[in-house]
């Protein structure tokens, strides 16, 4: 375990390393600089403000600062939002964007779940029927459309919640739906099929045949094995909701960080972009490695060796 | 073969919708009531009338005309990008599956540090260096989207390196690439078919997510994903500029579900749901 948990984290770094330098040449290819706004200044002025913020440098070495910077744990300030430091922003931002993609991953697990057992259990019946309805709409309505209706419907037309911002427990409603409907469709598909395949194998037949209760056998005996391909999907999900809650929260005007992440980039603002890529980039890698240890502790066969 | 086919009620159901959806598309010009891009061929905003059947947008544009052309944008994104990954997918997850070892750790190596990159973030990088529009949201899908095929095929290749049809063909003398071109793979076909079917409408939302935020084509073009964005500026009073676009990507998700689910129950009768996101 220990041995596999080096080379993972190892492994971790290097993909991290690889997002970070990719992002930060790739920036610095795109045409366009910081501080040429609508303003035109002097030339000397220009190159005074470039000198101030070590961007005459050569690349390399505005590289290897910014990297010795980040070791002291300094993300350096805005250019956009000057004197600010980036890591005020990205805290004060975050947990907007931390609580939406939390909550809607709570819900999507745990709605998903239930209902691919229940359609699983009672399957052929009308609940059946209405859970992979709910299923099939997540998968196949775009997100802002999803929105679109929501809103319509329940801020506009019925008046029960606010169409938008993230202030008390009703304005979370109906951004937290729109998220998770597309995970909760995907784990809730899942969870059926597998569980439907699992209720067909031997272990079962005897558990039954043992005389125990069909919620014992479903719950205890099945849903455990049906649950591993389920655990895989966490990683991908977790990273469709990372993006995904950037279309939610500009629907709903949600003070996370998906405001910044687009206009950092067009801003220019490098220092900006740099602290999001590395905050989007540890929490994805994050969920994967939490995915990998997850495996192992609800599938004990699987040895870790296995894994290539 | 066939008859199974024709016997499945939503394959036959959703033949019908992707192939009247490709054929709107593929003769939209002719079919296009007005020019997509002429401003001013009604009055600005109306509601959908004989004339206009989808209403007009800020400019006085036929959304219908716009719609028809927005389909081939969303086709056509989803069928390229998903070739590229199906292409650039199949070739490092069977080098990887077959050879395996130091091989397979490398191209897997690869395939994770791609799969960990935040398509977003890609997306808007590649808007600024190749530009807004068509090839920048074509790159940024298909380099994320690959290693999804990658990781599929490798597994396959895996499976299928140990049967004795493999082993034969070494016995009588084949070469590496014979047996793995010639025999494993033509025995991958349909659970990769089953695989693009299911990566093909996840392209095409992604694309018209990219542009409702503004990544996709620009204006005068239209995607469903830049029409959508244009519409949510007045979606309280002019829903309808929102709900048709939504409304067209809606019923070409459902064309593809079913086409996808009935794809696998046929092909690949072994496998659970392929729906990755």
């Amino acid at each position: 375990m220990i041995p596999f948990l080096l080379r993972r984290l190892g492994q971790t770094f290097f993909t991290l390393s690889f997002l970070v330098v990719a992002t930060f040449f790739l920036l610095r290819l795109a045409p366009g600089g910081p501080f040429d706004g609508d303003k035109v200044w002097p030339p000397e002025i220009q190159a005074n403000i470039e000198a101030r913020y070590g961007l005459d440098q050569p690349l390399l070495t505005q590289f290897g600062t910014w990297v010795f910077d980040l070791l002291r744990g300094d993300l350096r300030e805005s250019f956009r939002y000057l004197g600010t430091p980036v890591t005020e922003i990205l805290a004060d931002a975050a947990p907007a964007s931390l609580a939406l993609g939390g909550i809607a991953l709570a819900l999507s697990v745990l709605v998903g779940i239930v209902l691919g057992v229940l359609s699983a259990w009672k399957r052929g019946t009308l609940l059946d029927a209405s859970a992979m309805f709910i299923a099939v709409s997540g998968i196949t309505l775009p997100t802002y459309l999803v929105a679109t209706l929501l809103v319509l419907l329940f801020s506009s037309h019925l008046g029960w919640l606010p169409p938008a911002l993230w202030e008390d427990w009703r304005s979370m409603i109906l951004p937290v739906i729109t998220l998770s409907l597309r995970p909760l469709a995907v784990i809730a598909r899942m969870t059926r099929t597998t569980l439907l395949e699992v209720l067909h194998s031997d272990y079962i037949r005897t558990a039954h045949s043992k005389g125990l209760r069909t919620s014992q056998v479903v719950l205890k005996h099945a849903l455990r094995n049906a649950l591993v391909p389920v655990v895989t999907l966490l990683g991908p999900i977790a990273a469709s909701l990372v993006t995904g809650s950037y279309v939610v929260e500009t629907i709903y005007q949600i003070p996370g960080l998906g405001q910044y992440f687009i206009t950092s980039v067009i801003d220019r603002d490098y220092p900006m972009v740099m602290g999001m890529t590395l905050f989007y980039g540890g929490i994805l890698i994050a969920c994967s490695l939490a995915v990998d240890l997850a495996y192992g502790i609800i599938d004990p066969r699987i040895r870790i060796e296995e894994q290539r | 073969m066939t008859i199974r086919f024709l016997r499945d009620k939503r394959f036959v159901a959703s033949i019908l919708i992707l192939g009247g959806l490709a054929l709107l598309a593929l003769f939209a010009p002719a079919l296009a009531p007005h020019p997509y891009d002429a401003v001013g061929a009604g009055g600005n905003l109306e509601a959908p009338t004989r004339e206009f059947l989808m209403g007009t947008d800020v400019l006085g544009r036929d959304l219908f005309s716009r719609i028809l052309f927005g389909a081939r944008v969303s086709l056509a994104v989803g069928f390229l990008t998903a070739i590229f990954a199906l292409v650039t997918g199949t070739l490092t997850g069977a080098l990887a599956g077959y050879f395996g070892g130091k091989t397979d750790r490398i191209l897997m190596g690869v395939v994770d540090v791609f799969s960990i990159f935040p398509m977003l973030l890609l997306a808007i990088l590649l808007s600024l260096v190749v530009g807004r529009g068509f090839f920048g949201i074509f790159l940024s899908i298909g380099m994320t989207t690959w290693v999804t095929h990658a990781r599929l095929v490798r597994g396959l290749v895996l499976q299928t390196r140990e049967m004795p049809f493999v082993e034969a063909g070494f016995a009588i003398g084949l070469t590496h690439r014979a047996i793995l071109f010639r025999h494993i793979l033509p025995n991958l076909i349909g659970p990769m078919v089953v695989s693009l079917t299911f990566q093909i409408p996840n392209n095409i939302l992604t694309e018209s997510f990219l542009s409702f935020i503004g990544l996709g084509l620009q204006p005068p073009y239209a995607s469903w994903g830049t029409l959508a964005n244009e519409g949510f500026r007045g979606i309280q009073s002019y829903p309808h500029l929102m709900l048709f676009p939504g409304a067209a990507l809606f019923v070409t998700m459902v064309g593809f579900h079913f086409l996808g689910d009935s794809l696998r129950d046929i092909l690949d009768p072994r496998s659970g749901t392929n729906c990755t996101l």
